[in-house]
């Protein structure tokens, strides 16, 4: 394998000694196929142990990793090297997500994201008894919230959202995306009361349709097609 | 220095870890006590989301099946160090768990009847291995997400208390039992102490002690650790699970599902060479064998890549609509990260460090036992990879670790609960945290020249080399003194963060202070045992002694730092050893 020439140039912010953010940039050296995270674990674990972020399982499925790679939200475990910076190396630039309390480097508070979430009843919802067996739901029941089962709350859809940037009080992509998970699965029996919470005024009618968010989803979720049928299921009243 | 803040809390029960054991001992203690769940992450970053293929349970939706035929397999794939009176309740309440997780709203594949979908798995069979079987209840290849979302909404429903991102570092007991559990808080770097009457471990694994391994960056066996270095015995460490198909280099899992889908394993001559080694199950055999199968075809000339040292998974001849519907993800993770298209391309693999077998020891209500005597700590529970009950005995079968959370995650959470409404609050241990900021202040204030980073790989890359699918007395004896160096380098250990906030620098040096007392646990335990069982084979010691060692490992560590062995008989039952052919 040929190694090359990174510049990492990343966000700092140290809220003990940093009046204010910074930028810094590290020189390292990565095969191409590496992933982002492995250049910022060479930088951590080699030149500067107080950079901080967050990450778990390196390979997109835990969400801990979502941050702003290039000017775009990008988990750092999927987004390979020789993607963002080119084949031959060169210059990776490295930020917190938007829209959240920034609270040391890369980490952000995701507190009130989780809030959004919990805000939207995410859990089935069914005070039939089911007896002892599982409750029948055919395959193309199941295709029609399947997608939306993918989500791994990384927040990289939220935090890419222009109208959450200007209002964090909009509940954003993420939170819709779980909404839907219910609203169309045919086993759960509060739609009702998801789509009422959906259409308040901090609801899906915030959506202005950038598409911002199904780029950023690392799981290829449709975010803005389920976006649409969460808001086509408030106008007409059924799912 | 700055003096180190130190909360108290009171609760009735708390629960360290928030993976799929964790989340289903909160469900079952919501309502009945108060109950505090701590997690390192934030619940849904725990590894059971990495999970893939699915979770077996004889529920017989597409094809005849038994709990019995359940059991028989979990006991044959475990090379008879099961405790079987154990597993039998772990293969009857399976049945229960699945349906449960459906009412709980987990998205499980269907069949066109509309019932739960099965599909086949590795060591799972028929009416006691004529052939495989099709019991592991799925939900696409992302089945532990599914489990491990589909818990957590069900704690979000009923309100369970979260301490996200709070690591914890130590326990207290009193009055021999358990009194409280200290805790770092990752966002201010204050300590925490909970006093409680019960806590649960439900930690995870220890998987980052190799270094091909296919497990999160933050498996590092904070739980067993530190309960290690409080003289609670560790058992049967030297079974560790290598699963055979990890991405060439990177360990990152590839399902079994992909080969219960009719994925073929083939060497450099594409040979399906998993014939030569399991007749009658060929690529289904259990991991244990089929990572064995791979090292041989390695070790024999056999191999592919740039060093000869991997073999292929092929799916190219497999319908692509059933690899994009059943294999979505894994397929994903290919083309990501090696730059391959599975539906035509064959996939280099390599075994990865994968699945501890062994742990902090428990009995079927998930009580940590602390001899052979099955005597248990008050106060005290685990479940999950970090506990040991044993139902997995030597080599783990593919699904049973989903399995094994949810039910023993739910039996440890009642056996909790019911405690705690019998048990008063336990005095507080005066200094409980005095241990830990000691710790941390000695970390922060170290002279030494060590990083962490350069320990962690130096570790990483002596198991790997010297107490992986193949052992011997020479590789053991060698990872040891590699261990026993990195024990002496880890004293001087410095870190560059010294400050309060979201300091990963400090946590991962503690951490590491936990892989090396658990990976030397591992090798003392692993050294013993002169015989072959399961994942634990040794080449100077080729077969299985059922003579001397039917019986469980247990590790304690000495005052003065030693390693002391004892051990525990197996728990029989109506399986008697056989040999293990498939």
């Amino acid at each position: 394998m040929t190694l090359v020439d990174l510049e990492l140039k990343i966000r700092r912010y140290n809220p003990d000694v940093d009046p204010k953010p910074h930028w810094q940039t590290f020189k390292v050296q990565a095969d191409p196929t590496d992933r982002v995270l492995d250049a910022l674990h060479t930088v951590k674990w080699e030149q500067d142990g107080t950079l901080s972020f967050r990450r778990s399982c390196a390979h997109g499925v835990c969400g801990s990793d979502a941050m702003m790679i290039n000017g775009a939200n990008a988990l750092a475990c999927i987004e390979l090297v020789h993607k963002a910076a080119g084949p031959k190396g060169g210059r990776i630039t490295v930020e917190p997500i938007r829209g959240l309390p920034v609270i040391k480097d890369l980490v952000v508070d995701m507190e009130p994201f989780f809030a959004q979430y919990r805000s939207v009843l995410p859990y089935l919802v069914n005070n039939d008894e089911p007896g002892y067996t599982e409750r029948l739901q055919s395959p193309e029941e199941r295709a029609r919230y399947e997608d939306t089962t993918k989500c791994i709350l990384c927040a990289a859809c939220t935090t890419s959202c222009p109208v959450f940037w200007g209002n964090s009080g909009y509940v954003g992509p993420a939170a819709i995306v779980n909404a839907h998970r219910f609203i169309f699965d045919s086993r759960d029996q509060a739609g009702d009361q998801r789509l009422d919470i959906v259409n308040q005024r901090s609801g899906v009618w915030r959506c202005r349709t950038a598409y911002s968010c199904t780029e950023a989803c690392p799981r290829g979720i449709k975010v803005t097609q389920a976006i649409q049928e969460v808001k086509r299921a408030v106008f007409t009243d059924r799912v | 220095m700055a003096v180190v803040k130190v909360h108290q809390h009171r609760y009735d029960a708390v629960i360290v870890g928030a993976g799929g054991a964790g989340l289903r001992a909160a469900i079952e203690t919501a309502g009945k006590c108060r109950t505090a769940v701590l997690t390192k992450l934030y619940p849904t970053r725990s590894h059971t989301g990495a999970a893939q293929g699915g979770m077996c349970a004889a529920l017989a939706n597409v094809e005849d099946d038994s709990w019995e035929w359940h059991l028989f397999d979990t006991i044959k794939g475990g090379d008879y160090l099961v405790d079987q009176p154990a597993a039998e309740i772990m293969c009857r309440e399976a049945v229960d768990a699945v349906i449960e997780l459906e009412h709980f709203g987990l998205p499980f594949n269907r069949t066109p009847e509309g019932r739960i979908d099965q599909r086949r798995f590795g060591g799972h069979t028929r009416n006691h291995g004529e052939a495989p079987v099709r019991r592991a209840c799925y939900s696409s290849d992302r089945t532990g997400h599914m489990i491990l979302q589909t818990l957590y909404q069900q704690c979000v429903a009923r309100d369970v208390t979260f301490f996200n991102e709070f690591q914890v570092l130590d326990v207290a007991f009193a009055e021999g039992r358990l009194a409280a559990v200290v805790a770092y808080e990752l966002a201010t770097g204050d300590l925490h102490v909970f006093n409680t009457k019960a806590a649960m471990f439900a930690t995870g694994g220890f998987g980052k002690m190799f270094k091909v391994s296919s497990n999160a960056h933050t498996l590092t066996g904070d739980g067993p650790g530190l309960l290690y270095r409080r003289g609670i015995p560790m058992q049967d460490m030297e079974f560790f699970q290598f699963h055979p198909t990890g991405i060439y280099k990177l360990g990152i899992l590839l399902s079994e599902a992909a080969r219960g889908e009719g994925g073929i394993l083939r060497n450099a001559g594409g040979e399906r060479f998993m014939e030569r080694y399991a007749p009658t199950v060929k690529d289904l055999a259990p991991r244990d064998m089929v990572s064995r199968a791979i090292q041989t075809e390695v070790l024999e000339g056999r191999g592919i890549g740039e060093a000869a040292d991997a073999v292929y998974l092929d799916l190219t001849h497999l319908p692509p609509e059933q690899i994009d519907e059943k294999l979505p993800d894994i397929t994903e993770f290919v083309r990501t990260y090696l730059g391959i298209e599975p539906k035509t391309a064959p996939i280099p693999i390599q075994p990865t460090a994968h699945y501890a077998m062994g742990g902090i020891p428990t009995n079927v209500s998930g009580e940590v036992v602390v001899d052979a005597a099955g005597t248990v700590f008050p106060g005290l529970y685990a479940a999950g990879e970090c506990a040991c009950v044993s139902v997995h005995g030597a080599n783990r079968l593919g699904t049973n670790s989903l399995l094994d959370i949810v039910v023993f995650g739910k039996r440890g959470g009642a056996a909790m609960a019911a405690f705690s409404a019998a048990a008063d609050l336990p005095p507080l241990p005066p200094g409980a945290a005095d241990e830990v900021v000691q710790r941390i202040e000695a970390m922060k204030s170290g002279a030494g020249n060590e990083k962490v980073g350069a320990v962690r790989a130096d570790l990483q890359a002596a198991m790997t080399g010297k107490a992986f699918v193949f052992r011997s007395e020479e590789l053991l004896a060698g990872a040891l003194e590699a261990v026993h160096e990195l024990q002496a380098r880890y004293e001087h250990v410095t870190i560059d963060d010294k400050g309060p906030t979201f300091n990963y620098d400090l946590t991962e040096a503690l951490e590491l202070g936990y892989l090396l007392d658990l990976a030397e646990a591992s090798v003392v335990s692993a050294r013993a045992r002169t015989e072959s069982r399961g994942a634990h084979f040794r080449t100077d010691h080729p077969t299985r002694d059922d003579e001397h060692w039917m019986r469980h490992t247990l590790a304690a560590r000495q005052e003065d730092a030693t390693v002391e062995l004892s051990y525990k008989p197996v728990v029989t039952g109506a399986y008697l050893p056989m040999e293990r052919k498939y």
